[in-house]
């Protein structure tokens, strides 16, 4: 494996892009779930999907696109989505989840019609679903990395808005923060790291490595700071196992991945469990 | 020049959709003062608590904040607010006590800045002045509902507010915490010069700490000290308690046609 690893730079850029994704994708993660934001990740990624499928079946009629990486696209409407997904929650005040369903079928009904469209799925398709170890190219490399220091470089300038925001937003509102504006670019970032991320994880599986690693986190988190800790350890623990079982196993590593993080997230829970009984347990001997 | 007062309001209403929550409010509020709103439900407490904080904005009238216009007023961390503990937050939320009244001073630090190097000793003074040092470490979570509302006062003092706006804070605190709480609110008023605007229902439990009183409903049926209050003749608080009871009554009849 680790010469396998020196010799290929597919293996190389799939294991960097997918060390780079375990750190931006549960760090922002915390923030979507504490949020109850969850869902609309899993709307944005099936809108980024429409935008890969689109540039897909362009690359196929127009000589422009078949030069430009189809994740240019992906992001684009990725963007778009969160930006809409914005407009009709505030269009929609009293029933905001109504944004998700509405995007989500939106970007799957494109997506069906780009794949159709393209004659149907192609292995690079596949790729981009279910993510893949040899599809990651240096170029996408370089844009996961791009994608990752404005998610850095975001939390840090806006880490004590964003955590007042999630905690009690009408507070944050009373204090005069300007969440409209904090908020937008999160959702714009969000939809950065979707982006990001599906290479590696693939598309239908992006949202869970940026909830998994915070479920299984927040289960044994004091504070918040201690959750994005355990989250970042959890994502990364996931991709680098799910990778090597998806190299060694020759399977998409969206699912090893995913996977992963499932085994976690279950080790964690029957581990709390049975700290729980324990400590229940001593006292109880001391009390009686 | 110091502003001759905290809060004022004048001839503010506030209307939602088509129904009228706020008439003609007109209420001034100087430094030092511990105000209890009183109204039944429904009588926009909290309608008229938003509209102070910029929640929300008033159909017609105009408020000011420490002489500034509400628009212009920039220095929102002189306003401390806690809401009622019921909605303020998921019991599920991973945060510490210390990362909780820390977020206080948001405001107060500024945007793309880094909280303050001394905030530790900043949280601890808060926590200290509402006696809960001890969990400044524990998560917020497991604290009882008394202790977390402790805790979100001290986010609001943190920031050192010049003025606490407290919207039914003793709602699901068990009974027999809530005379110190209101003990507690009594020595800031005291000891800190903290204006105070406390909408209660526990009229009997604080009534001795105020200072003034203004019964709401709709519009302000009464505003001044607290013994001009208890000398109100019982029809006069009918008056003001009662006509809620008529309207809504009136309000539900056309509902059902």
């Amino acid at each position: 494996m680790i010469e396998a690893l020196l010799n290929y730079e597919f293996l190389q850029n799939a294991f960097a892009s997918g060390i780079i994704i375990g750190l931006i994708a549960p760090l922002l993660g915390v923030f979507i779930v504490v949020r109850r934001l969850s869902l609309i990740a899993d709307a944005l990624s099936h809108v980024t999907l429409a935008g890969i499928a689109g540039s897909l079946y362009l690359s196929q009629t127009t000589a422009v696109f078949a030069l430009l990486n189809p994740l240019y696209l992906g992001i684009v409407a990725a963007v778009t989505g969160s930006v809409l997904i914005e407009r009709l929650r505030r269009l929609y005040k009293h029933y905001e989840e109504l944004a998700i369903p509405i995007i989500m079928s939106a970007g799957i009904g494109f997506s069906a019609i780009f794949i159709s469209l393209a004659n149907g799925f192609s292995s690079d398709l596949f790729g981009y679903l279910f993510g893949s170890v040899s599809a990651v190219s240096r170029q996408d490399l370089w844009i996961v990395l791009a994608i990752a220091c404005i998610v850095v470089i975001f939390l840090v300038l806006f880490y004590k808005e964003l955590f007042l925001m999630s905690f009690d937003e009408e507070y944050a509102k009373a204090s005069g923060l300007p969440s409209k504006w904090v908020h937008l670019l999160f959702m714009i970032v969000t939809a950065l790291v979707i982006a990001a991320s599906m290479r590696i994880v693939g598309i239908l599986l992006v949202s869970s490595l940026m909830t998994l690693p915070v479920a299984a986190s927040m289960r044994l988190a004091k504070g918040f700071k201690q959750a994005i800790f355990y989250a970042v350890i959890f994502g990364e623990a996931a991709v680098i196992i799910g990778l090597v079982c998806a190299f060694y196993l020759n399977i998409a590593p969206g699912g090893t991945i995913v996977v992963t993080s499932i085994i976690i997230l279950l080790l964690v829970l029957l581990g709390k469990k049975i700290w729980l009984a324990v400590v229940t347990k001593t006292e109880r001997g001391r009390l009686a | 020049m110091k502003a001759p007062y905290d809060i004022e309001l004048n001839d503010v209403s506030f209307q939602y959709d088509q129904n009228i929550v706020l008439k003609n409010i007109s209420l001034q509020v100087k430094q030092g003062d511990f105000l209890a709103v009183l109204g039944p439900n429904g009588s926009g407490k909290s309608t008229l608590l938003k509209i102070i904080l910029g929640l929300l904005k008033p159909t017609s009238g105009t408020i000011k904040l420490f002489g500034e216009k509400s628009r212009d007023f920039k220095k929102r961390e002189w306003l401390g607010y806690v809401s009622q503990k019921s909605n303020a937050f998921n019991t599920g939320f991973p945060a510490t006590v210390y990362e909780v009244v820390q977020s206080g001073l948001v405001k107060k630090t500024g945007l793309f800045k880094n909280y303050p190097k001394d905030s530790l000793e900043r949280v601890e003074k808060a926590l200290n002045s509402v006696g809960m040092i001890d969990f400044i470490n524990q998560s917020i979570g497991e604290l009882s509902g008394g202790q977390q509302q402790r805790v979100f006062i001290a986010r609001a003092l943190v920031a050192e507010p010049k003025c606490l706006i407290l919207d039914e804070p003793t709602v699901g605190i068990d009974h027999q915490h809530v005379q110190s709480f209101y003990n507690m609110l009594a020595e800031l008023n005291r000891d800190q010069h903290l204006t105070l605007i406390l909408v209660t229902h526990d009229v009997d439990t604080v009534s001795s700490k105020i200072s003034h009183v203004a019964c709401l409903n709709q519009t302000i049926h009464f505003h001044g000290f607290k013994n001009e209050f208890n000398q109100l003749s019982d029809e006069d608080r009918q008056a003001w308690y009662g006509h809620s009871v008529r309207k809504i009554h009136h309000m539900k009849s056309e509902g059902t046609q």
